[in-house]
């Protein structure tokens, strides 16, 4: 029996597209819950230069950094839901989209949404700049990685499952379906491909979490 | 066997990003064209190539969409070409671990460089060259670990790391002797050492890598465009 495990924390968008190849390639697996404040001896092992979530150990061997561990569970578990395309120039397509989403989308995204005053309407211009480039990326498609889903429509999940949580407990409306109707339309095909619906935490399960945050924070 | 013009590389001799798919290309005796970049006046082709980054490396293949990214340019070419000098190796595991190191090597280990340009108190350069001496004590480590007594990081011949680690061997002598410091050296990383000067006089390899003219050209270049940072104490 081959034994997986995986160190995460419930919010990291990094771990849950993990759960997600995990899941749609039904491999059995262990998860780790981590205090990134007190991290385990055993994370530590694991993941000595960055200390970080997602690790993905295989059999006592750690894979570290999230879009590395998603091709590793693909080229692994080849055989069912297969994420990346075969054709390498579609490959190449998306591992770029992927970097530019975990390298500006992502950041600017969050970014955006945590600060406040003058830092927040700066941030919102490159943040809305970055959308509209995923947008264009759905158009004449069905999801990021074409007519079904993949590798890209993972590396960007954080973005359907996050979007509407944050809009609830921030009051701010990221995703209109005016101007981002692709994604839009992106966002709740995401939600629910049954892989991702069944995973936790579900988004009312997020927007308590994000809830519980904000009044700790005194706000 | 790619035909001449079939393939296409901008780039620029100075960076590292470009010369390690120059790496790439040269061992797989692939003709192309070299598309030569000035990055302080961007060409049209350039900007349309890569509307997203504007930067090189892009390379154009036919009439394909262009790819930019180095990683992702070495990881198309390994594809399509797999037979010849295979770059990347097929058991998945190993594969991850040096998509890892890559990372690591592009995303904490060569930002130093510029950061230790662009810092100007002496007790930052300091600090900053200390991360850059603990780097390459991990990277000896990583290739005690993938050369597993061999002379690359991939084993008998050079590999994905060799490659990536390797097109920085240029950039990492020229910050030694402005800094008047030692990054690789033969107390903390010997064998780290002997592989670059197995790199720098690898065949496939040793063309691509600039020289130090062209390097002092493109640091001057930089000290204009992007000049260092104010110091905030006297």
């Amino acid at each position: 029996m081959e034994k997986v495990k995986l160190f995460a924390t419930w919010s990291s968008p990094f771990v849950k597209r993990i759960v997600w190849a995990l899941k749609l390639k039904n491999v059995e697996y262990e998860i780790i819950y981590e205090d990134l404040a007190n991290k385990s001896p055993e994370l530590l092992k694991y993941n000595p230069i960055h200390k970080k979530v997602p690790v993905l150990v295989h059999n006592e061997i750690a894979i570290c950094e999230s879009l590395v561990i998603l091709e590793y569970i693909d080229e692994t578990w080849n055989d069912v839901c297969p994420l990346l395309p075969k054709d390498p120039l579609d490959k190449a397509k998306e591992r770029f989209w992927a970097k530019f989403g975990d390298e500006q989308v992502l950041p600017s995204f969050f970014g955006y949404v945590m600060k406040q005053g003058k830092d927040q309407e700066e941030s919102k211009e490159t943040t809305l700049a970055h959308l509209k480039r995923v947008e264009q990326l759905l158009s004449e498609k069905k999801f990021l990685s074409g007519e079904s889903f993949g590798f890209l429509d993972l590396a960007f999940g954080w973005l359907a499952e996050n979007s509407r949580p944050l809009e609830v407990i921030t009051g701010l409306k990221l995703l209109d379906e005016d101007s981002f109707p692709n994604l839009c339309t992106w966002k709740d095909k995401f939600l629910e491909i049954p892989a991702i619906k069944e995973s936790w935490p579900d988004q009312e399960t997020l927007i308590a979490k994000y809830q519980e945050i904000r009044e700790s924070k005194g706000k | 066997m790619a035909k001449n013009s079939e393939i296409k590389l901008i780039g620029t001799a100075a960076s590292p990003f470009v010369n390690r798919v120059q790496f790439v290309l040269h061992l797989k005796s692939i003709e192309y064209e070299f598309i030569d970049e000035n990055l302080a006046s961007k060409s049209e082709l350039l900007l349309k190539s890569n509307p997203v980054y504007k930067k090189v490396p892009v390379l154009l293949h036919a009439n394909k969409p262009p790819i930019p990214e180095s990683l992702i340019i070495i990881e198309y070419l390994d594809e399509i070409y797999p037979d010849i000098h295979p770059i990347l190796p097929s058991d998945p595991l190993v594969r991850a671990d040096n998509r890892f190191w890559a990372n690591f090597i592009d995303n904490k280990f060569f930002p130093l460089f510029e950061e230790l340009r662009r810092t100007p108190e002496k007790e930052g350069k300091e600090a900053i060259k200390k991360q850059l001496i603990e780097g390459s004590k991990l990277l000896e480590e990583a290739f005690v670990k993938f050369s597993n007594g061999k002379a690359y990081f991939g084993g008998d011949d050079v590999g994905y790391l060799d490659v990536v680690l390797g097109c920085f061997l240029g950039w990492t002598k020229f910050v030694e002797k402005h800094n008047e410091f030692k990054i690789i050296d033969e107390v903390r990383t010997p064998k780290l050492l002997e592989w670059t000067k197995r790199i720098w006089s690898h065949e496939a390899l040793k063309d691509a890598i600039p020289r130090n003219e062209t390097l002092m050209d493109f640091y001057m270049m930089l000290q204009i465009n992007r000049p260092p940072r104010k110091a905030t104490s006297s």
